[in-house]
């Protein structure tokens, strides 16, 4: 597999490790209450029949954190983005 | 003499004669043929003995299909089992041995297995040696293994080294046949980067052209996700080993080629016709008679019958009539035959029988004539040497399904073609099904001896093994596979399991694309396990990382332990010491007069930029808002579900900028979770982090000397002074001169202590003068032994406690966790299940005798309890003897450890007979109050 890294280009996936979904998002109330939006983030994840957006970290590069789109059927890469840019 | 060497022709070199060796006895062949091909131009017929009946087999065909001529090559290490003969390349003494036999190839002892055929039935593993268990391990696998076994392990080291190579390409061309060559003339011609790969050592006819890259002797075994294909050129197995490539040079390379398009020009197997006898020595595919005769002029018999069921044999028929090969007799299953094959047996002067079969083959180590059965119904009995068969071919599609790829039926030629292909793969030629089985009709069974005929010739399967599995109901294509060994092993079902799986659809009355289809995994052909390492073994699976003070450590004797990727200096034994005795003497002199320790290994991050203060507070547990410009302090981090996931200090140089330290072990890690703090969780914030670890030469100087062996280092005005520079200070000053420095008033081990960091270039110079300075102190390097006595001694968590399972209260470090801010794992540290006090929890423990030592890993429980899991407490983490107390002391995780420090418990280890009492105290032994460091 390669991901078009958008600051090194198309790498291998030896280059990368990979994190989990990427549409999660951390609650914003600081982390005074251990609710269940809490434990959601960090436990509960869809398991995608399609298209999944994906944490990827160039480890052996630049050390950027990518979103990448990947079809988990096919394992196509629809997409690739720079985390920094999503959030 | 029935096979020999023609008098003219083929793509050998007549000039060149080989001498090599089969089963020990000399023969000579030619460059240019294979050792199938110098086996037969020397009657060799007999090449090996099958897998269960231990039968004597010979070459079915020319190719990587073969499925019966496995050989043993070379000799000690680097012997190599289960080659097939039709794929080695003949050189000057060349070593072959057949596989399989006892004792020897004409006569097999084993071959009574034939006898006891019912026995070796369709699931005969599950069926014969159920019972009794206990006679699996001694009776029945090593009787298995002995009797079944293909081929032997050298049980020596690989000798031969390998390599790796990365290309990329625009298109990748599989496949060195007529489409494939016409494929990479095209694309080379328009401009593309083109590499072709061809697993023979045919020469090609190609143009010499810059973009146009041929790797021979070069299999594409795998496809791989984005146009990722996995390739293994043989280098020199072609070569005797005292050719100077073969002595030097690597024997394969593994090649990971990335391709935005590739060609298949894979080209077609042939189907073997299922009769009975169809395994005798001599009973060959069509196609393959044809290769032996034209490219290495090699007749395998004189008196051929020939058995098809399409036209495409018809110009292989002729190219033997040409050779001189007598063509008995015809067996043309249809009806009416074609005008093809009426014309071929005028031309030749050969009988046809229309719509006939051949019943089975005669003879007893090669075959000697067949029974036809005529369209009547009329046995013919016909003498031959050579029986030419093919039941049609089967496109070599198993690169378009390694992608989950579906092959699909395709009844007008009565065989699978590709289906979903690869991203920017395209299939052409034979591979894609065009120009083969002109006018076929399928026969899938002939004759009246499924025992005796032949699906799978690797595998001794019938065609009654494969009737027997779905009467007794695994009529699935999977189950098929499995319980009756169809299509497993080197071979993979090559030549095969098309025919099982279309006897399969004939008995369950279904249609083949009914029944399934037959998908591939990678690899193709057997791959080496040693190529896919390539030179990443032994010292060299990983990189070594050495520390800056490693030379300084070399030449002061000291014994290395791995830490990671890392080689770090495990303690410095001077004389005849052993390790016990040099730690000891190292501790002492740490506590009682000075050492130093190289920690560079520790991760260090240089933190810069408006934001680092608001940065540290979100991904420390512990607050930082007021720390001081020249004030380190510990910091404590979590992951988000609350667990410890590194701990280390941080030090504050400017008002911007900051040093964090983490374990050696996480250093990586670390630097991960913040860039994914930064990037992905808090872009907004100002903040740069580059990790230095490799910038800094690191050392810790600690004992009660060490303030007066820095003293001499530091240049003036610099106050080393205990007001000026209390424990947990941060300062840059210079030392020896003007050097640039970074100076922390740390203390792992409990004394007065430093860490003091220079260039990473200064690294040995600065622990040669440390030695210097400080040799009136006796100063002492010591090493990692040391350092772990002491912080164990000190009661500071590290690995065994850090272990991924432990949380802030469970170290003692619950009052660290701030309740003012956000910071990353605070929400579910603060989990009632996280914060339980029955949680195991950090202690000491000392023997109650004070002598017997304690171990790691050992469990507790309360004396009085019974000796069940489910009275386990806690388990020790660390252990040691301590050279401080002068006894065994121990860290444990013990359930309410804190609330039960004066009571006993009981530290059992049932493996390694360990079962003592021990006082549970506090986790400090050493200078509780703290005294020290601030001295």
């Amino acid at each position: 597999m390669r991901i078009a890294c958008p600051y090194c280009g198309p790498r291998g996936l030896e280059e990368f490790l990979y994190h989990g979904d990427a549409s999660v998002r951390r609650p914003e109330d600081g982390g005074a209450v251990p609710d269940q939006a809490w434990t959601d983030y960090v436990y509960l994840r869809e398991n995608a029949n399609g298209p999944h957006r994906e944490l990827w970290y160039h480890h052996a590069g630049c050390h950027a954190w990518l979103v990448v789109t990947r079809d988990l059927r096919s394992h196509d890469i629809l997409g690739v983005t720079a985390a920094r840019d999503e959030a | 003499m029935t096979a020999h060497r023609l008098p003219a022709g083929g793509l050998i070199d007549r000039g060149r004669p080989l001498g090599f060796t089969f089963d020990g006895k000399r023969y000579q062949g030619f460059a240019g043929d294979t050792l199938a091909s110098a086996l037969l131009a020397n009657d060799v017929r007999l090449v090996g003995r099958s897998f269960k009946y231990h039968r004597p087999r010979g070459l079915i065909a020319a190719g990587v299909e073969e499925p019966n001529a496995l050989v043993e090559l070379r000799s000690g290490g680097y012997r190599e089992p289960n080659t097939r003969a039709t794929v080695v390349e003949l050189f000057e003494g060349l070593e072959a041995r057949s596989q399989n036999r006892f004792p020897s190839l004409k006569f097999d002892l084993l071959g009574v297995n034939s006898l006891l055929a019912p026995l070796f039935a369709a699931g005969f593993y599950y069926k014969t040696f159920m019972w009794p268990a206990s006679f699996w391990e001694k009776l029945y696998e090593p009787a298995i293994r002995r009797a079944a076994g293909l081929g032997r392990h050298s049980r020596q080291a690989d000798p031969d080294t390998y390599e790796k190579s990365h290309e990329f390409c625009d298109v990748l061309v599989i496949g060195g046949g007529t489409s494939g060559i016409a494929a990479a003339r095209e694309a080379a011609a328009a401009g593309a980067r083109v590499i072709l790969c061809d697993e023979g050592f045919a020469p090609l006819d190609l143009p010499d052209a810059a973009n146009l890259s041929v790797f021979m002797r070069c299999t594409v075994f795998g496809v791989y996700d984005g146009g990722t294909y996995g390739a293994v050129q043989r280098l020199t197995d072609h070569l005797p080993a005292s050719h100077p490539s073969a002595r030097g040079g690597p024997r394969q390379r593994f090649m990971k080629i990335v391709a935005d398009r590739s060609i298949l020009a894979s080209g077609a197997f042939e189907r073997p016709m299922v009769f009975g006898y169809n395994d005798l020595p001599g009973i060959m595919l069509a196609g393959a008679v044809a290769t032996y005769v034209t490219r290495y002029a090699v007749a395998p018999g004189t008196n051929a019958v020939i058995f098809l069921n399409h036209d495409d044999v018809v110009p292989n028929v002729q190219i033997m009539a040409d050779a001189g090969i007598a063509i008995t007799a015809i067996v043309d299953v249809r009806a009416t035959s074609s005008e093809a094959v009426r014309v071929l047996s005028h031309r030749i002067q050969a009988p046809v029988f229309a719509g006939a079969v051949i019943d089975r083959a005669h003879g007893s180590t090669a075959v000697s004539g067949v029974d036809i059965i005529d369209a009547r119904g009329t046995k013919i009995s016909v003498p031959c040497d050579l029986v030419a068969m093919s039941g049609g071919w089967n496109p070599v599609l198993h690169l378009t399904s390694h992608l989950d790829g579906k092959p699909i039926w395709d009844e007008a030629i009565a065989a699978f073609v590709p289906g979903t292909l690869p991203h920017g793969m395209q299939v052409v030629g034979a591979a894609a099904g065009c120009g083969i089985n002109a006018n076929i009709q399928p026969l899938w069974l002939s004759g009246q001896h499924p025992a005796k005929s032949f699906v799978d010739f690797q595998n001794d399967v019938t065609a009654r093994d494969l009737i027997l599995a779905k009467q007794e109901g695994f009529a699935a294509v999977e189950h098929l596979k499995r319980y009756t060994t169809l299509g497993m092993a080197t071979d993979q079902g090559k030549t095969s399991n098309v025919n099982g799986l279309a006897i399969l659809a004939t008995e369950t009355g279904k249609t083949i694309p009914e029944t399934g289809t037959t998908r591939f995994r990678p690899p193709y052909t057997p791959v080496a396990l040693g190529v896919l390492a390539g030179p990443h073994r032994g010292k060299y699976f990983k990189p070594t990382r050495l520390t800056p003070t490693h030379d300084f450590a070399v030449a002061n004797h000291a014994t290395f332990v791995e830490a990671g990727l890392w080689l770090r200096a495990r303690y410095f034994a001077q004389g005849t010491e052993d390790r016990r005795a040099a730690v000891f003497r190292e501790v002492d002199a740490v506590r009682n007069g000075v050492g130093f320790c190289d920690v560079t290994t520790l991760g260090k991050i240089d933190i810069q930029g408006p934001d680092s203060v608001k940065f540290l507070e979100f991904v420390y547990a512990n607050g930082w808002n007021d720390l001081a410009i020249g004030r380190v302090r510990y910091g404590l981090m979590l992951r988000e579900d609350g667990f410890v996931m590194d701990d280390g200090t941080c030090a504050r140089l400017g008002q911007q900028h900051f040093v964090m330290t983490t374990t050696t072990a996480n250093a990586a890690k670390v630097m991960q979770h913040m860039e994914f703090c930064h990037q992905v969780l808090a872009p907004a914030l100002d903040v740069c982090f580059v990790s230095v670890t490799d910038q800094w030469a690191q050392l810790a100087i600690a004992g009660p000397h060490a303030r007066r062996v820095l003293q001499r280092l530091v240049d003036p005005p610099f106050d080393l002074s205990n007001d000026a520079f209390p424990h947990m200070a941060a300062a840059v000053p210079t030392i020896c001169g003007g050097i640039a420095a970074r100076l922390f008033r740390l203390s792992f081990s409990g004394e007065l202590g430093y860490e003091l960091a220079v260039p990473a270039r200064y690294g040995n110079a600065l622990a040669a003068q440390l030695m210097q300075t400080g040799a009136d102190f006796n100063i002492t390097p010591y090493g990692t032994e040391a350092l772990g006595v002491m912080r164990i001694e000190k009661g500071h968590p590290a690995g065994p406690e850090l272990n991924g399972q432990t949380t802030a209260h469970d170290l003692g470090l619950a009052r660290l966790l701030s309740r003012k801010k956000d910071y990353v794992g605070r929400a579910l540290a603060a989990r009632p299940a996280l914060t339980d006090p029955h949680r195991p929890t950090l202690v000491g423990l000392k023997p109650c005798d004070r002598r017997t030592i304690l171990r790691a890993g050992s469990h507790l429980l309360r004396p009085e309890a019974a000796l069940t899991a489910a009275n386990d407490e806690g388990f020790v983490t660390s252990a040691i003897v301590s050279p401080t107390l002068g006894y065994p002391i121990a860290l444990a995780l013990l359930a309410n450890g804190p609330a039960r420090i004066g009571e006993t418990i009981r530290v059992y280890d049932p493996i390694r007979n360990g079962d003592v009492l021990a006082d549970i105290v506090a986790p400090v032994f050493h200078d509780p109050a703290g005294s020290r460091r601030h001295a």
